[in-house]
């Protein structure tokens, strides 16, 4: 288990690094120098080589590379071309929004999914375990900002029940508030990611019901939830284990679509505004935050898999996706 | 006399085993060696000796008939639109009636034209990061598969790399750097889907390789290519098809997620993502234009997948349905 954390663990500064040198080339590739938002229109080329030398792009790309590291390693992000802020800060005041609603939308979907996704193929010869299958097959397909749009249409500007988008100015402050404005993003993202969580588990589930293991410990005696409890739950969980990490991080990057549909002030529309504005120090410090969180999910996610199934301790790669 | 008709079976029960419903009287032919080792841990290739004669799936049925509705209106926009795109003579919202059979959007345009674009472009975008993402992924999976171990690992792990990057975000930067537009949308798209196909493929190919066929056919003097050409692709292709199918309906939907965030395809030949983002203001006084692109994109979604599905009952009638 040691040799195995010790060679996951650099798989996972391996990637990091990699990850962050395939975002620095992408972002040196863009048409256009840094140093051109220091500069007006019509700028002579004394003026364009002292910008970018103060900016830097007048480096070679490896040094380059290796001082813009330095800086991500610090949580240095730079500051926003248009506003002149830091970065960094800004971020962190975002992530407020996006750590919630992406945490809150994957509970809420994994305790609605696993229910769900057992009865599915425990009861599949009943009318309803066919149903939710379809349910879920049906679920998968719908896109999730207009699930969004269509629980605003009803809840907010028709019933008026909750508000239409938004976030509190003071964030968490008022728990309450901030709860309730989070709500139905939460929900809209809960319901799109528990569509394809409970087709895992339903075949996870699948799986177990038809094992040998489980009919011969039912055969011994043992009562049928008994033998779920013991034997079934630990062998349905290792799939499913390496699937939520996944689906995690799908989360996140559905929170990034909703957060447009809501106005939610999170990350998400914090880069596409970056995007839109070509504010590249806000979308480089943006996907490499979330980058980076996407690998540790899926660190987390290889680790807990190996807890619950010491077969898989001595392999390196991957198990059942 | 004659024999009694066997029951038919419900469509949500597990099929009963294949060889069963078969006269156990007439022996089957000897399949060479090959054949039979393929057969118990491969899934069938389509044209392979159990094809699945009468027996039809029905969600391949009913996947065929959804996606073939969006296909057919899609076809029909290239040769005949009921109005210009950028016509807005209708006036702004107009009511569903004729001469606009669904309305107009806030802009005067035929709700009804608008659709049938945006039918033609969801399938471009879906068809086209497939065709880019598969034909990078098999590329790059086929000689991965044939690496021996340090290099397979490091490909492995590089492959693990580009997947954890996530897509969208992949997406968004490509599209910041290039400009908004189909083109840009299918590039980022394909080319994260790229990555999976590639995992894919080499796991299918080592397995195949794994096989004693193969060794056979070597030591009978078979050259790499010709085995790749006659027992490693016919071999992959079913589950590579399978998953690629899947993949269009993912395609689709990232590119209508792309064009809600105004990533995508600009108008007037605008898409589904774009026209609910357009629709989203009005969507207490002109619900259908809110309502009609996002069923549109379930429907080709949902019709992809039971396809999809309906594919993997057919290439390898072992399995459960459905799975």
């Amino acid at each position: 288990m040691t040799t195995y954390l010790l060679r996951r663990l650099a798989f996972l500064v391996v990637s990091l690094l990699l990850a962050a040198a395939v975002l620095f080339l992408l972002l040196r590739l863009l048409p256009g120098d840094p140093a051109n938002s220091l500069l007006t229109i019509g700028a002579d080329p004394g003026q364009i080589a002292a910008a970018r030398h103060q900016i830097g792009s007048d480096r070679p790309l490896p040094q380059q590379f290796v001082t813009w590291l330095g800086q991500m390693a610090t949580f240095d992000l730079g500051e926003s071309f248009i506003s002149t802020l830091p970065v960094g800060p800004e971020i962190a005041a975002r992530l407020v929004v996006t750590v919630p609603l992406t945490l809150l939308a994957f509970l809420l979907a994994v305790v609605v999914a696993v229910p769900v996704g057992f009865l599915a193929a425990h009861r599949a010869n009943r009318w309803y375990g066919p149903l939710l299958n379809g349910v879920s097959q049906f679920g998968i397909a719908v896109p999730v900002f207009w699930l969004g749009m269509l629980l605003i249409t009803s809840f907010a500007l028709y019933f008026h029940l909750l508000p239409a988008g938004g976030f509190p100015q003071d964030d968490w402050a008022d728990p309450a508030d901030a709860l309730t404005s989070l709500l139905l993003p939460v929900v809209t993202i809960a319901l799109v990611m528990s569509a394809s969580l409970i087709r895992y588990v339903r075949s996870a589930t699948l799986d177990v019901l038809d094992s040998d293991y489980l009919r011969t410990f039912r055969a011994l005696g043992s009562s049928f939830t008994g033998a779920m409890w013991r034997h079934g739950l630990r062998n349905a969980a290792v799939p499913v284990i390496s699937i939520l990490g996944i689906e995690l991080a799908t989360t996140f990057l559905g929170a990034v679509v909703v957060e447009s549909v809501f106005a939610l002030p999170g990350l998400g529309s914090m880069l596409a505004k970056g995007i839109a504005q070509h504010d590249y120090p806000i979308v480089q410090g943006v996907l490499f935050v979330s980058t980076f969180g996407v690998l540790v999910i899926g660190f987390l996610a290889d680790l807990a898999q190996r807890l619950i199934d010491p077969r898989l301790r001595g392999t390196t790669t991957r198990s059942a996706r | 006399m004659n024999a009694p008709e066997p029951p038919v079976q419900p469509l949500t029960s597990t099929p009963p085993p294949e060889p069963l419903a078969e006269p156990l009287t007439s022996t089957p032919p000897p399949e060479p060696l090959a054949e039979r080792l393929t057969s118990t841990l491969l899934p069938e290739p389509f044209g392979g000796r159990r094809r699945t004669g009468g027996r039809r799936s029905p969600t391949l049925v009913i996947g065929c008939l959804l996606a073939g509705a969006i296909v057919a209106v899609a076809v029909v926009s290239l040769f005949w639109l009921p109005f210009p795109p950028d016509d807005t003579s209708g006036g702004r919202l107009a009511p569903p009636g004729p001469p606009h059979l669904l309305g107009t959007d806030k802009l005067g345009r035929d709700l009804l034209t608008q659709l049938m674009i945006g039918a033609r472009i969801a399938l471009t975008a879906g068809i086209g990061s497939v065709a880019l993402g598969g034909v990078l992924g098999v590329a790059a999976g086929l000689p991965a598969g044939f690496a021996t171990r340090w290099l397979d690992d490091t490909i492995a792990a590089l492959l693990d790399i580009l997947i954890a990057f996530p897509t969208l975000l992949l997406a968004m930067l490509l599209v910041a750097a290039r400009e908004a537009s189909l083109g840009s949308a299918v590039l980022a798209i394909g080319l994260a889907m790229s990555a999976i196909v590639a995992r894919l493929t080499r796991v299918l190919v080592k397995r195949v390789l794994a096989q004693d066929f193969i060794t056979a056919s070597r030591t009978s003097g078979t050259s790499w290519p010709r085995v790749v050409a006659e027992h490693v692709l016919p071999n992959i292709w079913p589950t590579l098809l399978v998953n690629l199918a899947l993949q269009l309906g993912l395609a689709v939907l990232a590119e209508a997620s792309l064009s809600y965030l105004g990533l995508g395809a600009p108008p007037p030949n605008a898409s589904w993502g774009r026209m609910l983002q357009e629709a989203q203001s009005t969507v207490l006084t002109a619900p259908l234009g809110a309502v009609a692109p996002g069923l549109l994109l379930i429907m080709l979604v949902v019709g992809v997948n039971l396809v999809a599905d309906g594919l993997r009952d057919v290439a390898d009638p072992t399995r459960r349905r459905s799975r």
